[in-house]
């Protein structure tokens, strides 16, 4: 099986490298970072299979991440992830063609599943 | 979060019983009643008081104008009959010379004719300067009499003419002596004495025709009555009180007598004379017509006060009322809105919390995830199973905030109105979250009597839940430890489904239970705001629903709500 590569955009620094670790463990590869700017600059460098991405981050905050990702990158799967339960703001994520969204704290079987499901199909990028 | 939400059930009331309490408008009442009545009453009470001065002064000058008028009359019927007989005495002591009068039988000529033209004359004399009496004629014999030792002869000498007091003198009754002295171009000078009888006087206060009660006499300026009194005493008594100033002009007074009566008093001097003429009216009499009058304005002072009375706290009270109830509906309305107000911002907080909560919780998540991993990697980790039951205590800890977080988040949520389509069992469940753990704690048993296919309908998620809330709050408030409270629900026809909560707790008395859907009602004293169930009740009606209750005291109460299957908001 290819190792597909995730890119974690979350401002939590002990939340991404923890989960950044046990997604290595179980055969992804994985890249991080703590900024929404430095997030965007990475896919461009190099394309992820997927994006992971924290809605409330200090500075570009996740909805306009995502709308850039939407706009550079239609394609690029993106899940978002919140510790506000508000539904409505996964509600504007999903119109703006996030695929899927997970509540923190997340369960980790959950997460992988999400994953799986959005890049079926597609084959490693880097 | 039990003590959080309940908090919010809280609200002070000593806004609402200090402005709304009933003593503040029943001083306000009384301030206002006594206010208009002062106003109103107050020129009623003037106009009463300057009318009873006019009137006595009006009254008091209608008796007083005749009174005066009488005296005025008799005293010139005295000073004429005086002046008369004064200058006939006059005319013959001039006409005649000394020796024609000094013959008994002329002067008893003379005093035959004079007493035909003049009546009230009892005798007439001549006196020489030495004061012998030269010739009498009258009926006593008074021949030879001598009267320099008496005061009359010194004072005619001297002023010409005199007219005395009424005095005994040698003839032991009334007379009055009009004395003249005549001086002849040569020198000599006589004098000519005339006694007048006092019945003439009598004759004259009788022809005054006064009242009965009324008093008319003569006095000398000593005091001392000259004619018959028929209050006061006989002639030559002395006025058992002092006369008022008098003058020659007739003037009326009110003064009291020595006997204590208040009476009118006339007076006036006679010229030429030393008497005073006086006149009584008692004042009693004088003012019957007067106690009439008063009596009918005083029936409509009175009954024009009563009148204005009741009209003012007639007014004031509908005023006050109105007063009142718009207070209270104010105070409902504000009381309302705090509370919504302090939801909602207990709500802004929830959120925030519960976000701020979630990260850390959701590094807890995973670095407890992580230790598992790491431990399953290796299967010859020492102590696996004790670890293992660490991290699971762990996330299921995790679990269990995550799970307190989401619902207040969702707690948060729905202080925006929104109607959804619910389902009311899931509705009630979410709800008992909130109070399972208190309800544990007591050991009070939550029986759920739910029934399977509840259908579900439009409604708004947090004011229903607020409804539930409410009502469960006030269940386990009611409740003893280890009481039971009965959740039941049932499709109950095609228009309604119903939702009932049921507890055996302490129960209301039949009053309670009919006042407990009113603002302000309370039994909890301080600790209630009594707008919860008042809140509830408005909830449930505007969401087109029912809210009944059933309670006996010691018993228990079962609250049924019933809500439409379509929605109605908007429409109620």
């Amino acid at each position: 099986m290819t190792e597909k590569s995730i890119l974690l955009i979350d401002d939590e620094e002990a939340f991404v490298t923890t989960l950044q670790e046990r997604l290595e463990m179980r055969g992804f590869s994985c890249r991080t970072t703590l900024s929404g700017e430095a997030g965007l600059g990475m896919i461009a460098a190099q394309p992820p299979d997927v994006v992971v991405l924290d809605l409330r981050m200090p500075g570009m905050g996740g909805v306009e991440v995502l709308r850039r990702i939407r706009r550079q990158w239609p394609g690029l799967p993106v899940i978002m992830l919140s510790g506000h339960g508000s539904d409505q703001d996964f509600e504007t994520c999903l119109s703006l063609g996030a695929a899927l969204y997970h509540k923190k704290p997340l369960d980790i079987g959950d997460l992988l599943e999400s994953i799986r499901a959005v890049t079926q199909g597609s084959g490693s990028r880097g | 979060m039990k003590s959080v939400l309940s908090g919010t059930m809280d609200l002070k009331t000593d806004l609402a019983t200090e402005i709304n309490s009933p003593r503040r408008y029943q001083l306000l009442r009384r301030k206002i009643v006594s206010l208009m009545a002062l106003v109103t009453i107050l020129p009623l009470l003037s106009l009463a008081g300057i009318n009873y001065y006019e009137h006595q002064n009006t009254m008091a000058s209608e008796i007083q104008a005749p009174l005066r008028a009488l005296v005025g009359k008799a005293k010139h019927s005295f000073e004429l009959f005086l002046a008369e007989r004064t200058s006939a005495v006059s005319f013959i002591a001039s006409a005649y010379t000394f020796d024609e009068l000094s013959s008994d039988t002329n002067l008893q000529r003379i005093f035959q004719v004079m007493r035909r033209e003049f009546t009230g004359f009892v005798d007439l004399g001549l006196i020489d300067t030495a004061g012998n009496q030269i010739s009498y004629a009258g009926p006593y014999d008074l021949k030879d009499r001598n009267y320099t030792s008496q005061d009359w002869f010194h004072q005619v000498q001297f002023k010409g003419t005199y007219v005395s007091d009424v005095f005994l003198g040698f003839r032991k009754f009334p007379h009055v002596v009009i004395a003249v002295r005549h001086t002849t171009e040569s020198g000599q000078s006589w004098i000519l004495r005339a006694t007048l009888d006092t019945m003439h006087f009598d004759r004259i206060i009788a022809a005054m025709g006064l009242e009965p009660g009324s008093d008319a006499f003569l006095l000398n300026r000593g005091g001392i009555l000259q004619t018959e009194s028929r209050r006061y005493g006989k002639v030559l008594g002395m006025l058992p009180f002092a006369l008022p100033p008098t003058n020659f002009e007739s003037n009326v007074q009110a003064l009291r007598d020595d006997q204590n009566r208040e009476i009118f008093l006339a007076s006036a001097f006679i010229a030429n004379t030393d008497f005073a003429l006086a006149a009584i009216k008692p004042r009693p009499t004088v003012f019957s017509t007067w106690y009439t009058v008063r009596a009918d304005l005083l029936f409509i002072f009175v009954s024009g006060v009563i009148v204005i009375f009741l009209a003012v706290y007639r007014l004031t009270s509908a005023l006050i009322n109105r007063l009142q109830h718009s207070d209270e509906q104010r105070m409902g309305a504000i009381h309302q809105m705090e509370h919504s107000q302090k939801l909602s911002s207990i709500g802004r907080l929830a959120a925030g919390v519960a976000h701020e909560i979630n990260n850390p919780l959701a590094i807890i998540n995973e670095k407890a995830g992580l230790m598992r991993d790491i431990m399953d990697l290796r299967p010859e980790f020492p102590d696996k199973d004790k670890f293992s039951r660490q991290i699971d205590s762990i996330l299921r800890s995790v679990d269990r905030c995550r799970g307190i977080t989401h619902r207040m988040l969702g707690f948060a949520k729905r202080m925006d109105v929104k109607i959804e389509t619910l389902d009311l069992n899931s509705v009630l469940e979410e709800t008992l979250g909130f109070l399972e753990r208190e309800a544990q704690y007591r050991n009070v048993e939550i029986r759920r009597n739910l029934v399977p296919d509840m259908p579900s309908i439009p409604t708004d998620h947090g004011q229903i839940q607020q409804v539930f809330l409410n009502i469960l709050n006030n269940a386990l408030a009611a409740v003893p430890d280890g009481g039971r409270i009965t959740l039941t629900t049932w499709d109950v026809d095609e228009n309604f489904v119903g939702v009932s909560i049921e507890d055996n707790g302490c129960g209301m008395s039949e009053e309670t239970a009919k006042n407990m859907f009113e603002p302000f009602f309370t039994t909890k004293k301080e600790k209630g705001t009594g707008l919860g169930m008042s809140i509830t009740y408005g909830i449930v009606k505007r969401l087109g629903g029912e809210l009944k209750v059933q309670s006996k005291l010691n018993e228990g109460t079962t609250m049924t709500i019933l809500l439409p299957k379509k929605s109605t908001e908007g429409q109620a």
